[in-house]
């Protein structure tokens, strides 16, 4: 009988460049990416940050990994959410976010879906491993 | 499930956003600086009253003694490493780091 497929979620709560948590984070995801796993991904608290578009990195004297972002449904990462409050505390909207691919048909952007802090709650609570960074 | 929470509530907002988070029937630990939340008279108070209304809140013996924890906000529970595995072998655990 075929083992039942891991739901595993990935955390974000820091913000991007001032430690390596969320490049390490999406390395990790795109590594999990290649395993046979429900994947998902939810931007919290400063976290939020990690998917705000139009991070320059080039004064920092470090490669940025905001276009890496661009891949995850090329991965077929699809299920990457933002919670609203963490959003609207930081004042961005959802336009401020990064786009994770293109539609296969319509080739229009996709970006992450910005979420109640309830149904991430209730996605918590169906997962199989949680890991956060 | 399970919520760990290692950071002091007066250093970031880390144990607030797992009560946001939480559900009700869940469990909260404290560990690490997470247990400085425990200690009584303290000013998150509110927001400890607000996790024991929906999920048992524990904080880590080890750790509070260490921290000279002795006066606890009535209602936290007290639990050891012994306790903390078996927590984590019958929940899903998120880290709230």
């Amino acid at each position: 009988m075929a083992e039942e497929i891991k739901k595993i979620m990935f955390t974000v709560r820091k913000a991007p460049h001032g430690t390596i948590y969320v490049y390490e984070g999406l390395e990790v995801k795109l590594i999990m990416a290649a395993y046979d796993a429900d994947i998902s991904v939810v931007f919290m608290d400063d976290g939020v940050f990690a998917v705000k578009k139009g991070q320059n990195t080039k004064e920092l004297g470090i490669k940025g990994f905001e276009a890496t972002y661009g891949a995850l449904v090329d991965y077929e990462i699809t299920k990457v959410f933002v919670d609203r409050q963490s959003m609207e505390e930081r004042g961005m909207t959802e336009d401020d976010l990064v786009v994770i691919g293109e539609d296969e048909d319509t080739e229009e952007p996709i970006k992450p879906q910005v979420v109640e802090s309830d149904a991430i709650a209730a996605m918590m609570a169906e997962q199989h491993n949680i890991l956060a960074f | 499930m399970l919520h760990t929470v290692n950071k002091s509530p007066f250093q970031n907002t880390t144990l607030e956003s797992c009560v946001r988070f939480a559900r009700s029937g869940d469990v909260i630990l404290l560990i690490e600086d997470g247990v400085l939340a425990a200690q009584a008279g303290n000013a998150k108070i509110a927001l400890l009253e607000e996790a024991m209304q929906k999920c048992e809140v524990l904080a880590l013996s080890a750790d509070l003694k260490a921290r000279a924890v002795t006066e606890l906000v009535p209602g936290i529970k007290i639990t050891d490493y012994n306790g903390f595995v078996d927590l984590v072998e019958k929940n899903t655990t998120h880290s709230w780091l």
